[in-house]
């Protein structure tokens, strides 16, 4: 199944590594790895999308515990949460009828067109990532030129919070 | 007053009670060196690798209780340094190694002897320091220090690039430091001992099963007195023997792959385990699938990492092991239960008859020595009161069977990361920790060669060590799985155009002993036990052929031994 992991931990150089290192000295999944600093300029949070059975995700979550620079953890996907990805993604519109067509698309998804040339429009998605993997099929019959994706981001709804 | 990086460092150290650093100098520690020299508090025992300081640091740690110091310089100064740091990591072992580096303006710029300390070591250390800032020193020393022995302990590499260590600052060191993001739980959760105390007292075929977190924790009293208190069989792992008399009837010897019969199949038959300090280690389980399979899991360790990792328990208990034991020893005291005493004594009368398989016997007639009696031996005329450390191989798992260990902190090995080369470097911390004491390595042709450079430091030091080569000829564990599972191909574990190890420590300043009949065996340790004034070297040639017995085949199940 698939989780999401959200991480607090000291904003030190390394940190990213040691976690990295974890994951791929045992042998864990990475699906996605993001990580900032928060309003605390002290503390980083990195969320992480892991697959695995209930015993390796009881694994993670111990061993992630066990990193000395990590505060506190929380697995987003026990609870009510909110997930966020963004994507930029440049797609090539030859003619008026591509352009028509995109631009309906975008606004399906609620996107926004955030630069545009003769030619190519650069879109900007927000949503959950099965949301952006859904408009990523819906403009595949237009030549996609270039795909980045922020990786998930998550928070908790209403009074829970990952915090010090 | 300013002081420099170097002389903060020193005075860390001080500071911490720290008595021996292990190490070896070199470019990017010239001003900590200096600053050695100086004063008279903090003593260094200069080894001949680094590998070797981390192992004596290792030794010092395992047989004190206290952190082990080692100090190396960049580059391969830390490298050579790693296998130590590993092998201290698998085995939770409490240690600092300093690793020197290469001035801040030059890191990343492949300076000379650079390489990146904290990277390499970082999967094989509990934590590690870069400190870029001399005003950083003082308050990093510190946390490395009370990170490296609380919690489940473990070594700690602080890398401190040469420029740090020449700037000034005031010296304070801190006398305690918290760090939110660290706070090892070290009080058992009471409703979790009592349901542990339920399940021990409904027990009919129940079982005690303990690693090194008991002797780590220093538990060994708790331990012993609720072994006694419930009657109940035990087992000791390779890490955890001495932990629990060894010559006390309950005690069944060590379990695994080369435990006694008795330990088990006690394991595989029993209805409750108590797992105390032990992480359930492949060594130990052989087989998962057939690991206990009529039994109900208790399981206390600080680590909750390590409960549940390897094999479901159904009572975790996450705490300080002496905390836990006594509180488990509080609450039986208080539980209105008994042991069913009935019952035990029918798993009594079982186990005794496993016993009397004597699955440790040998032939004591020949007219080879036999390894096993060798070590026998050594436990007769030592009184079976001295340290031993080993390297590993079949010299190992024959210490570990036949010397009987009843007090904690008096075998020292490599269990988790098994290095070759340990035994004798260990040694030389254990001597320096216990001066007067009688420390033996018991070692082979193989292990000894790879780290033999150290005779030389014993030589430095005088220390009366006395190096148990049981010399086969063979890298015999080696041999013994080419003969079980590869038919008798023994692709290079034959040593050829090995040393004449007599001279080799003569050369060295210590005393050589031959032995090749069984009947020298006894006088010859009884000589080498006078001697106090350097190191004796005794080269026992022994059989080239036996092997470890009993043995669980990798894969197999508990109750599936090969006898002899």
């Amino acid at each position: 199944m698939r989780h999401i992991i959200s991480i607090l931990m000291e904003n030190e150089a390394g940190a990213l590594s040691r976690v990295a290192g974890l994951f791929s000295a045992r042998g864990y999944n990475i699906e996605s790895l993001t990580v900032a600093p928060t309003n605390d300029p002290s503390l980083s949070r990195m969320t992480l999308v892991t697959t695995g059975t209930d015993e390796i995700l009881e694994q993670i979550t111990k061993q992630l515990n066990k990193l000395i620079d990590v505060v506190k953890l929380q697995d987003m996907t026990e609870g009510e949460h909110i997930e966020r990805e963004m994507m930029l993604l440049k797609v090539r519109v030859a003619d008026t009828e591509a352009r028509d067509e995109v631009k309906r698309l975008t606004d399906i998804f609620r996107g926004h067109i955030v630069d545009v040339t003769e030619t190519i429009f650069t879109i900007e998605l927000t949503g959950a990532s099965d949301k952006l993997d859904a408009f990523i099929d819906s403009v595949d019959r237009f030549p996609i030129l270039e795909v980045v994706r922020s990786g998930t981001i998550g928070i908790s709804r209403g009074e829970k919070t990952l915090s010090i | 007053m300013e002081l420099t990086g170097a002389e903060i460092f020193v005075n860390c150290l001080r500071d911490e009670g720290v008595e021996y650093v292990f190490g070896y100098p070199g470019g990017a520690v010239l001003h900590i060196y200096d600053a050695l020299y100086k004063q008279e508090d903090v003593k260094h025992v200069l080894v001949r690798h680094e590998q070797a300081a981390t192992h004596a640091a290792d030794g010092y740690a395992r047989s004190t209780g206290r952190p082990g110091v080692a100090l190396v310089t960049s580059g391969p100064g830390a490298t050579n340094a790693v296998t130590g740091i590993a092998t201290a990591y698998m085995d939770s072992i409490p240690l600092i190694v300093i690793t020197g580096q290469v001035p801040t303006s030059l890191i990343g710029n492949d300076a000379f002897q650079e390489v990146d300390s904290v990277g390499i070591t970082r999967p094989c250390v509990k934590h590690n320091f870069l400190v870029k800032d001399v005003r950083d020193l003082a308050v990093t020393m510190k946390k490395a220090f009370y990170v490296a022995t609380t919690g489940r302990p473990g070594p700690v590499v602080i890398d401190i690039p040469k420029d740090v260590t020449a700037e000034r600052c005031e010296y304070h060191y801190p006398e305690k430091v918290e760090m939110r993001s660290y706070n090892p739980v070290l009080k058992g959760n009471a409703r979790q001992i009592r349901k542990a105390v339920e399940l021990l007292l409904s027990a009919r075929r129940p079982m005690i099963y303990t690693g090194g977190g008991v002797i780590l924790d220093n538990a060994s009293q708790p331990l012993t007195e609720l072994t006694r208190r419930l009657g109940f069989p035990i087992t000791n792992t390779l890490m955890g023997l001495g932990a629990y008399p060894a010559t006390d009837r309950q005690f069944v010897g060590m379990l695994g792959m080369h435990g006694t019969y008795e330990a088990n199949l006690a394991m595989h038959n029993c209805d409750v385990l108590l797992a105390v300090g032990a992480r359930f280690d492949d060594r130990v389980t052989g087989n998962v699938e057939k690991f206990c399979p009529m039994a109900k899991i208790i399981h206390v360790d600080v680590d909750p990492a390590s409960i549940s990792k390897n094999v479901k328990v159904d009572i975790p208990i996450v705490g300080s092991v002496a905390n836990v034991l006594t509180e488990l020893l509080e609450q039986l005291d208080a539980a209105d239960g008994e042991v069913d005493r009935e019952a035990l004594d029918v798993w009594w009368k079982q186990i005794e008859e496993w016993r009397s398989m004597d699955c440790l016997k040998y032939d004591r007639s020949s007219d080879v020595i036999k390894p096993q009696y060798v070590v026998e031996k050594l436990y007769e005329v030592t009184g079976g009161d001295a340290f031993i450390t080993s390297d590993v191989g079949q010299h190992q798992m024959w210490a570990a069977q036949y010397y009987k260990f009843d007090k904690p902190r008096r075998w020292i090995n490599s269990g988790g990361l098994g290095t070759m080369g340990f035994g004798m470097p260990a040694a030389m911390g254990v001597q320096l920790a216990h001066p007067d004491a009688t420390v033996a390595c018991i070692t082979g042709e193989g292990s000894i060669q790879m780290c033999i450079q150290e005779l030389s430091t014993i030589r430095q030091y005088g220390l009366p060590l006395k190096i148990i080569c049981l010399n086969n000829g063979y890298l015999g564990m080696v041999r013994q799985w080419q003969e079980f599972f590869y038919q008798g191909r023994y692709a290079m574990s034959y040593m050829e155009s090995l040393p004449d190890f007599v001279k080799l420590a003569e050369s060295y300043g210590a005393m050589g002993m031959h032995i090749d009949k069984p009947g020298d065996v006894e006088a010859a340790l009884k000589e080498a036990m006078q001697v106090r004034d350097r190191a004796v070297f005794l080269n026992f040639v022994t059989d080239s052929e036996e092997n470890v017995y009993p043995m669980i085949p990798a894969g197999a199940g508990q109750n599936e031994m090969i006898l002899v």
